[in-house]
């Protein structure tokens, strides 16, 4: 089996521009946390399950990669298209059963934030009631090769902290509120329209339970940071390997010089952004003037 | 063409960008109002967070300002001496407003105390203009009535007296200092140059001919939105210098326009016109906060 692996995944990956696998082939279960470590979700004094690993000699294993494992943000950034593909290593016959699914993760760094509804006071709609979010991805989006509730089981879900709601729900946060649901699902439901929060059934392609691939739109509004990327391998709802590696996303040239010199040097920015208004303000009179004489 | 905004961190149309530029410098030449408080609410709809859309409209509304006052100074249209006593004020003001900015974030108002700002201020002032106009285009179709110069009231009477040649005025030191101040607190708040409060407040209180009163609250703008730009950059590193940029370039062409066609129409056209708008951008902020709005949830992540 294994030998038949090596020429299919050759002609699986010509159709993409390719960069070496995050993980050498081979490995088990990836290294966590990868190079430089992801933040601690919700805080690190909470005490949290770890997410169990993946027997190390478990049956099937992912071998994958990324078709970059960084995203430059330039000044004409609008998105940036990624291909995740990857195989299953398997000493044995493919199992009989259902068939193996594959769920595809990618989340962003996460930021603080509140979540505010707004009641009618004297009148006037006002923003009253508040819950905090210690932490929440800024964008988090799920790939799957089949319906998610169809192919995951809860308790794997839950394990995993694979869909949505239970990946913000590990977040926790102080509520001024006594019932904060109606809060959290209305920043799933605001995000989900943004496009910042996405769950794509079916974006994930299997082929021949061995070869899969994936292709995971990032959309423009990005913020910088390290990217979790998350495969998950799953047998009749139950995860049988996972494989995680980080996507670098990164402000380049331009638009990292300006970044760094307002938070670097605050005045010297502010008075170049001035300098930039007086310039253009005169400059623009000065310039109507000779037209109008010419 | 999408162009990604290095501190707002989001991705717009630069062409969008440039035309709303193009639209607010076309209203700073043409009402000596910097057009700020066209500009933030259309940054905020168009997906810039609100502490950059403010810091930033500041940094724009400099440009067009400086634009539309070497346009007046050529003309001799500037009140130099009232200016500075209107700035005096004005950087106190700014001081204090971005003082007011922290507290009111920390709370979560900010939006609601901007917008109830707007509805009151542009309300008072959009009635008040309205009124005055009709009067005076009914007064000038009947010319037996005779104009004074300028009409006397409370703030006449308060003490240090000052005077004032090119406004042909002799009054104290306070009132416009105080207008100053006000306008001084909005455009922190606001993200507004404050044209839009100075402007009838030089008419109406001060009595400065409307000749002049453009071209002065154009200065006086100027150097109170630097100052505001300078204090939010240094503060919050919110003023984003590339979504300024292209703000600028439609504003400063705008602004020229503004100033040629300004000239061509006259006074009480012009001031009926401007009242119309401030009524308009009022009356939409109202209906805003009266209104059961459609999304009751609203999220704000915490300023870095």
């Amino acid at each position: 089996m294994r030998a038949a692996l090596g020429p299919a995944c050759a002609v699986w990956l010509l159709a993409a521009p390719v960069v070496p696998a995050q993980q050498a082939p081979g490995s088990t279960v990836p290294l966590e946390p990868p190079r430089q470590g992801y933040p601690v979700y919700p805080d690190p004094a909470r005490q949290r399950p770890v997410p169990a690993e993946a027997p190390p000699q478990a049956p099937e294993q992912v071998v994958a990669g990324l078709s970059r494992d960084s995203v430059a943000i330039t000044a004409s950034f609008d998105g940036s298209d990624i291909l995740i593909y990857g195989a299953v290593k398997r000493e044995t016959p493919i199992p009989d059963g259902p068939p193996l699914q594959v769920i595809m993760t990618i989340e962003a760094p996460a930021q603080a934030l509140t979540i505010w509804r707004k009641q009618r006071r004297l009148g006037i709609w006002v923003n009253a009631d508040h819950v905090d979010i210690g932490a929440a991805p800024g964008f988090y989006a799920v790939a799957t090769s089949a319906p998610l509730d169809q192919i995951l089981r809860p308790e794997w879900d839950s394990r995993y902290r694979i869909s949505l709601p239970l990946a913000l729900r590990a977040f926790g946060g102080t509520a001024s509120v006594e019932d904060a649901v109606p809060f959290t699902e209305a920043l799933i439901r605001l995000r989900e329209r943004s496009g910042l929060y996405r769950l794509d059934e079916g974006a994930v392609k299997v082929v021949d339970q061995t070869l899969f691939r994936a292709d995971i739109r990032l959309p423009a509004n990005l913020i910088e940071g390290s990217y979790k990327t998350s495969i998950f391998l799953l047998r009749d709802g139950e995860v049988v390997d996972l494989y995680r590696a980080p996507i670098e996303v990164r402000k380049v040239g331009l638009e990292r010089w300006l970044y760094r010199l307002a938070f670097d040097r605050p005045l010297l920015y502010g008075l170049m952004s001035l300098a930039v208004a007086v310039a253009a303000g005169w400059g623009a009179s000065a310039a109507f003037r000779r037209l109008r004489r010419a | 063409m999408q162009i990604y905004l290095p501190i707002a961190e989001v991705s717009v149309d630069a062409f969008t960008l440039i035309g709303l530029g193009g639209l607010v410098g076309l209203m700073s030449g043409l009402f000596g109002v910097g057009g700020g408080f066209l500009i933030t609410p259309l940054l905020f709809f168009i997906g810039i967070p609100p502490a950059i859309a403010v810091a930033t409209g500041a940094n724009q509304v400099v440009a067009s300002s400086v634009s539309g006052v070497l346009a007046h100074v050529k003309r001799k249209t500037v009140d130099f001496r009232m200016g500075g006593v209107l700035l005096a004020g004005g950087l106190v003001g700014s001081w204090l407003g971005v003082w007011v900015f922290t507290i009111l974030q920390g709370l979560g108002q900010v939006d609601l105390v901007v917008q109830l700002c707007y509805v009151v201020f542009l309300g008072l002032i959009g009635a008040m203009m309205l009124n005055e106009g009709i009067r005076s285009l009914r007064r000038s179709r009947n010319p037996t009535h005779r104009k004074r110069l300028h009409q006397h009231n409370w703030v006449h009477r308060w003490p240090l007296k000052m005077k004032f040649r090119t406004s042909g005025l002799y009054i104290s030191v306070f009132p416009p200092l105080l207008v100053g101040l006000a306008v001084g607190v909005l455009a922190a708040i606001m993200g507004v140059g404050g044209g839009f409060i100075m402007v009838p407040a030089m008419i109406y209180l001060l009595g400065m001919p409307t000749k002049v009163v453009v071209g002065t609250s154009l200065f006086q703008i100027t150097f109170v939105t630097a100052f505001t730009t300078l204090m939010h950059a240094v503060s919050y590193n919110t003023v984003d210098i590339m979504l300024a940029v292209l703000l600028i370039v439609g504003g400063v062409i705008g602004a020229q326009f503004g100033t040629t066609l300004g000239a061509r129409l006259r006074a009480e056209q012009l001031r009926i016109l401007l009242a119309l708008l401030v009524l308009l951008v009022c009356g939409k902020l109202a209906l805003d906060l009266f209104l059961r709005p459609d999304e009751l949830y609203a999220i704000t992540t915490e300023p870095r």
